[in-house]
């Protein structure tokens, strides 16, 4: 890529900070150059976030349709999988599916379902109710 | 607390803390290019079966912490570098190492990152940053991608330090040690060894998942992925692929560009006239990587996503492979002596 052809699109990154790109000068010796971004890379980001908000309305509906509890909501809301809740559960992902049903999670005890509540970062009653406080 | 410290920004994390720390030692002349062709970043491999974020696990760079340990030991810098199981002992130690002046690079997930923006706040675990000093309840932060440095609270670092899932941190620090003197030679030798282990890492590694065959093999998956996994799910494929290749750290082209310019640094070191002819190579893999990524775009976009459209991104890397093979192999046939 030639130091000129260095997109300077916008993307989520620029909120924060210009980005290091690499580009050949027109002697053909490397240097680098500060990218806002490029419109590739922010459109593929915004295909997983696209994909990750349609995984969470499609959670919430199954814990209305009472197909699942509402740690399947929050996991995909966290992002997370069951390997990452089992991180900060302490749960064996077994376990944790069985809690995903909602005959079993509504039976669950109070410092199960606190740890599963710190995991998502809510409170019981929210994580009950599916109740979201953003930030 | 507050260490003297200059703050140089990078294109990625762990170059960019490699070649800070060491320069808090007084090692200066270790750019970004030289502790990533020196520490062998340079990589692909496509982890079958592996899921990440419901897409596929691709890496266009070698482990996370290898870079800076290979930099550190090429060059003979010994490295100190802790775990802990508890988080009042990973604080504990890394008051410590504040208090005696060392600032220390530390392995963190970005889940909880709270600077980042919310759209790159997954849960990956194998983010570095440098802390450098704390003021009363805030730690002094370098995070090598931003143009500025900046701050986390106790908790917020504690967080991070100790992020769960796969790569967990579990607190990890670590720094160089000081008083050791780099000379131009142990530069050069660090240089050809970390060719060497590049050629190695990408011609010779047997299966096809890593490597130039590990190209060629994720370019013929492409083409079946809208079969596979219907057009909507496919595009999602390309677009996790375009992720890893351009997203925050890579320095464009998936590294491919950073290595480029590692080789013209090298032939400062050692010169040999094909170093910057295979430079050229690099620059030329990278440009094509670019293009693949403006074709995946088209399909995640919904603009195109015709058969056709996936065999052309698929074709694409089959030719980044040859070019790839090409450039480790005149790499491989260099007489060193």
């Amino acid at each position: 890529m030639k130091k000129e052809e260095i997109p300077q699109d916008d993307g989520a990154l620029n909120k924060l900070t210009k980005e290091v790109v690499y580009a050949v000068d027109n002697t053909g010796k490397y240097v680098t150059e500060l990218s806002t971004g490029w419109d590739v890379k922010a459109t593929a980001l915004d295909a997983a976030w696209k994909d990750i908000e349609e995984r969470v309305e499609a959670a919430k509906q199954k814990v209305l349709d009472k197909q699942a509890s509402p740690i399947l909501y929050f996991m995909e809301l966290r992002l997370m999988d069951l390997d990452i809740v089992a991180a900060y559960t302490g749960f064996w992902k077994w376990t944790i599916k069985q809690h995903i049903k909602p005959g079993v999670f509504e039976k669950l005890s109070e410092s199960k379902l606190q740890k599963y509540a710190t995991a998502f970062s809510v409170s019981i009653a929210d994580l009950k109710t599916m109740n979201v406080n953003e930030d | 607390m507050k260490i003297e410290f200059e703050h140089l920004q990078a294109a990625h994390c762990e170059n960019g803390v490699t070649t800070n720390l060491l320069r808090s030692i007084g090692i200066n002349k270790i750019t970004e290019p030289l502790s990533f062709g020196i520490g062998s970043g340079i990589f692909f491999i496509q982890i079958p079966f592996l899921k990440i974020n419901n897409g596929p696990a691709i890496a266009f760079r070698t482990m996370p912490g290898l870079i800076f340990k290979r930099t550190c030991n090429r060059l003979g810098v010994p490295v100190i570098r802790k775990k802990f199981n508890s988080k009042e002992q990973a604080e504990k130690f890394l008051e410590e190492c504040l208090q005696q002046g060392h600032p220390v690079g530390c392995q963190v997930g970005v889940y909880y990152l709270t600077y980042f923006p919310k759209e790159y706040r997954f849960h990956f675990n194998a983010h570095n940053l440098i802390v450098y000093g704390r003021e009363e309840d805030n730690y002094l932060i370098s995070d090598p991608i931003m143009e500025k440095v900046t701050t986390l609270t106790r908790y917020e670092l504690e967080r991070v330090r100790f992020a769960k899932g796969a790569l967990a941190p579990r607190g990890q620090i670590y720094y160089p040690k000081e008083n050791t003197i780099v000379t131009d030679d142990k530069i050069r030798a660090a240089i050809k060894h970390g060719i060497k282990k590049s050629v190695n890492d990408m011609l010779h590694i047997p299966l096809n998942i890593a490597g130039v065959k590990g190209i060629a093999t994720t370019g013929k998956k492409i083409k079946k992925w809208r079969d596979k996994l219907g057009p909507q799910k496919a595009g999602l494929y390309l677009a996790q692929l375009v992720r890893m290749q351009e997203e925050i750290g890579t320095g464009g082209g998936g590294f491919r560009y950073i290595y480029g310019a590692f080789l013209q640094e090298a032939y400062a070191y050692i010169p040999k006239d094909e170093l910057p002819e295979i430079s050229k190579i690099f620059t030329q893999s990278g440009d094509l990587w670019r293009t693949a990524a403006v074709q995946a775009a088209g399909i995640y976009k919904g603009r195109i996503g015709s058969q056709q459209d996936f065999n052309i991104m698929g074709d694409y890397l089959l030719e980044i492979s040859e070019i790839e093979k090409k450039a480790f192999k005149a790499l491989s046939q260099i007489k060193w002596h």
